[in-house]
């Protein structure tokens, strides 16, 4: 028996959740929950994690496109299987983990994973530049200004070397927004890659009765730029709304309330790079990514200057931070201007806010450090 | 479904990162709506723009989420992805998974769509991508019937929450929160799939500071683990560390790969604390941990000499979101400690996250998430919305600006006065 459409309520359950994880644990770490020591990363991607029973778990980490096909999982679970007892888990940054409760059984399962049919490179430990925790982009998305998976196979070629070895001072957090709602949460990553519209929303006349509630579509609006208004459509009267675009920020969220004003646009699209941030408490509380990079086009399929661009802001760190301290640590002590100058990251007024609150960034003290920035007023 | 050209795409085979377009080739030899996947995706490579359709609504009956409308705008050209919508299947807890398990989840998603999918979402569920509206309710029968699992949340509800893969394979985590994050998603499966909020709403369950799961970013209600007494040194280790000892590599052995010279205490641990709480007493390390406030830093570098102390619990945090409207928030700090006690089923914390909602749902707008109405309303009336008393600990620094909102009956006399009385006194 199956879904019977003529009963479409006969027999069905609901509310079951998620399956229990305690029945997803392998023995060795069933056993040692709550009961781990202490760990060491052995080398890039694999780590030990030992128990006050004595018991040792060793975990190989790979990285994956996040974007994955039922097939390419099979392969992972034939690994898991001939490896794992059959468990296997992944990160919270879309890397799969495969562990083993012995360390003899590490070499032939790193074999297994070099020899898997679908691509799994091993590493996304300590300090690195693990895998890019990102959004849908144009294979799914409804809202994107820019593609997601792209853009990040494009970068992890680039930084590939770092994703497998842990030479950087400390560890670096990419992640990649497709647009502002920002479902890949990139406003607190060491360095962020940002999809962002500049184009104000059409305004679909014709269909803007039928799709939209008209005053939702004007309260969406964070800065007050969409009022009411009257527009003609086949000789009929009909209400729709305007906007005035000196006001609008680009922000999207009336698309999100009325498909009636779309504003992706081929030229008007692109992505924003914003650095610095971070969530862990360790040494600085959280910091918010700040925007360096205020555009860079939309060139597909390799996203050339966003790949440079990241390569250089991540180069001018490995050579300037002090060890453990996180992007937004060493900007912040060498100060911002310093940041520009050492990636060769031009400012613009785009990087000055101007929004609510901006004056909290604008600086009131006479502490600065001259720069190539400062030059005309130095020479 | 015909064999698209992707010359475009094609690009994205080079490179030693997993490709995601060969494996969408590959799939497409079993499943040949991955070549209209492919060839949407090359058309919008080649017109830099997305073509899918704004949203759709749609889902199994008695749910109002967990599942994602999406329509091709060009479905002439590319039949196969005509309908492409998204399910999403509630994770378990920490993202563990029995072989047995995903297999079967595979062979379901090959049954009723594209084969693609997401492991894992932002939020954390695992994301089917890409089902026609009339396989919605079979694939619901059988995920439900035949595997014994569940959609996660999508719209102004409860979101699938998640958390960090605590005690299972962390010497940090300081409390269990796969216990916490399961017993919570199996107590709320009614505010996970049938909206009744005023937004979305999010639980993150992170383990100690370090917050793998990006709690304090990504989470409305977000609980991060810590402890409230003293952090545990074992001074031999210590000692091993300082010796550069086999065994005892700095941060873990996370910065193996560096040429960052012999391990300098002073200069990594004591200089870098930000409170400068430790220090060396001949080959004794002390601690002063009234001054502590539990970064993680010191025990991320020497974590066999160091460990969260024994008296462990959280801190909770609320209001974080993503920068749509008013800016990006992090979740400011509410309850410094509170107990994660799986004895009484986390009464404790289900009592603080009900506050917040029976609050929040009256007074929230539409589309509101509940750090916009903190903002609103200002944290002092929060607080006293939430019965908690105003702490130091509640803000970085105190205001700046002198404009208090005095309450009428703050102020002796009240506010009710005669201006006559006042003319007799005070000539205009």
């Amino acid at each position: 028996m199956g879904y019977d459409p003529k009963n479409p309520m006969e027999g069905r359950i609901s509310d079951l959740g998620p399956k229990y994880y305690g029945d997803m644990l392998a023995p060795v770490i069933k056993n040692n929950k709550g009961k781990w020591l202490y760990h060491e990363i052995l080398e890039p991607g694999v780590l030990v994690h030992v128990s006050e029973t004595g018991d040792k778990v060793f975990t190989v980490r790979c990285g994956t496109p996040r974007l994955v096909t039922v097939s390419y999982v099979r392969d992972i679970c034939d690994i898991a299987d001939a490896h794992c007892d059959g468990f296997v888990r992944w990160t919270t940054r879309n890397n799969v983990e495969f562990m083993v409760d012995a360390e003899d059984k590490v070499a032939p399962l790193k074999e297994a994973i070099a020899a898997a049919p679908s691509g799994l490179p091993i590493g996304g430990t300590g300090a690195c530049v693990t895998n890019i925790v990102h959004t849908q982009g144009w294979v799914h998305c409804h809202t994107p200004a820019t593609d997601a998976s792209g853009p990040v196979k494009a970068v992890m070629d680039d930084l590939f070397d770092y994703f497998g070895s842990m030479t950087l001072p400390a560890q670096v957090r990419i992640a990649l927004a497709c647009c502002l709602n920002m479902c890949g949460a990139v406003h607190a990553s060491d360095i962020a890659i940002l999809g962002i519209h500049r184009t104000p929303p059409m305004i679909d006349h014709e269909r803007i009765t039928g799709v939209c509630e008209i005053p939702l579509a004007i309260a969406s609006c964070p800065l007050g730029a969409i009022k009411p208004a009257k527009a003609e459509v086949n000789g009929e009267e009909v209400k729709t709304v305007k906007v005035n675009n000196e006001r609008c920020m680009f922000c999207g969220n009336c698309y999100t309330m009325c498909p009636a004003m779309p504003l992706a646009d081929p030229e008007g699209d692109g992505i924003a790079i914003l650095v610095g941030g971070k969530v862990s408490n360790a040494k600085s509380g959280p910091k918010f990514s700040k925007l360096v990079v205020p555009f860079l086009p939309n060139t597909p399929p390799r996203w050339p200057e966003t790949v440079k661009v990241v390569r250089d802001i991540l180069l001018a760190y490995a050579k300037g931070a002090n060890k453990y301290e996180r992007l937004g640590e060493w900007a912040e002590r060498i100060g911002w201007e310093k940041f520009f100058e050492e990636t060769g990251v031009p400012f613009t007024d785009k990087s000055i806010d101007d929004y609510r609150l901006a004056y909290d960034t604008w600086r009131t003290t006479t502490q600065f450090k001259y720069t190539s920035h400062t030059a005309a007023y130095t020479k | 479904m015909a064999k698209h050209e992707t010359p475009l795409l094609d690009e994205l085979e080079k490179g030693p990162w997993p490709s995601f377009v060969t494996d969408l080739k590959r799939q497409a030899e079993t499943k040949p709506e991955c070549w209209d996947i492919l060839g949407q995706l090359e058309l919008s490579y080649k017109d830099r723009i997305t073509h899918w359709k704004h949203g759709g609504i749609v889902g199994v009956f008695g749910y109002g989420g967990g599942i994602v409308g999406r329509y091709s705008d060009v479905p002439a050209q590319f039949p196969g992805v005509e309908h492409f919508h998204t399910v999403r299947v509630a994770q378990p807890s920490g993202l563990y998974y029995t072989t047995e398990n995903l297999r079967a989840l595979m062979d379901l998603w090959e049954k009723y769509g594209s084969g693609v999918t997401n492991l894992h979402g932002s939020t954390g569920d695992m994301i089917f991508l890409g089902t026609r509206t009339e396989n919605l309710e079979p694939l619901f029968w059988d995920l439900t019937h035949d595997l014994g699992q569940d959609l996660g949340g999508s719209g102004s509800n409860l979101r699938t929450p998640a958390c960090c893969l605590g005690e299972s394979r962390c010497e940090w985590s300081c409390y269990d929160t796969q216990e916490i994050c399961n017993h919570l998603t199996q107590h709320y499966q009614d505010e996970i799939h049938r909206p009744a909020f005023p937004y979305k709403f999010k639980f993150k369950f992170s383990g100690c500071a370090n917050d793998c799961v990006a709690a304090v970013a990504r989470s409305d209600f977000s609980v991060v683990g810590t402890w409230k007494d003293q952090i545990q040194i074992d001074q031999a280790a210590v000692k091993a560390y300082l010796n550069g000892d086999e065994g005892y590599p700095v941060n873990g052995g996370a910065h193996k790969g560096g040429d960052w010279g012999p391990f300098d205490i002073q200069k990594e641990v004591f200089d870098l604390c930000p409170t400068q709480c430790m220090w060396m007493e001949g080959d004794e390390l002390k601690i002063d941990d009234a001054e502590c406030t539990r970064c993680m830093h010191c025990i991320n570098v020497m974590p066999r000499a160091l460990r969260p102390g024994k008296e462990k619990g959280a801190s909770i945090l609320m209001g974080a979101k993503a920068p749509i409207l008013d800016g990006a928030q992090f979740s400011t700090l509410v309850i410094p400690f509170i107990e994660i006690n799986k004895e009484n089923d986390f009464e404790e914390v289900i009592d603080v996250i009900e506050k917040v909602w029976d609050w929040w749902m009256e007074v929230g707008k539409n589309r509101e998430r509940v750090g916009e109405t903190m903002q609103r309303v200002g944290l002092p009336t929060f607080l006293s919305v939430m019965e908690i008393e105003p702490l130091p600990q509640h803000v970085r620094e105190p205001r700046s600006n002198p404009y208090v909102f005095w309450k009428e009956e703050e102020v002796p006399g009240g506010w009710d006065r005669d201006v006559k009385e006042f003319r007799k006194r005070h000539a205009a």
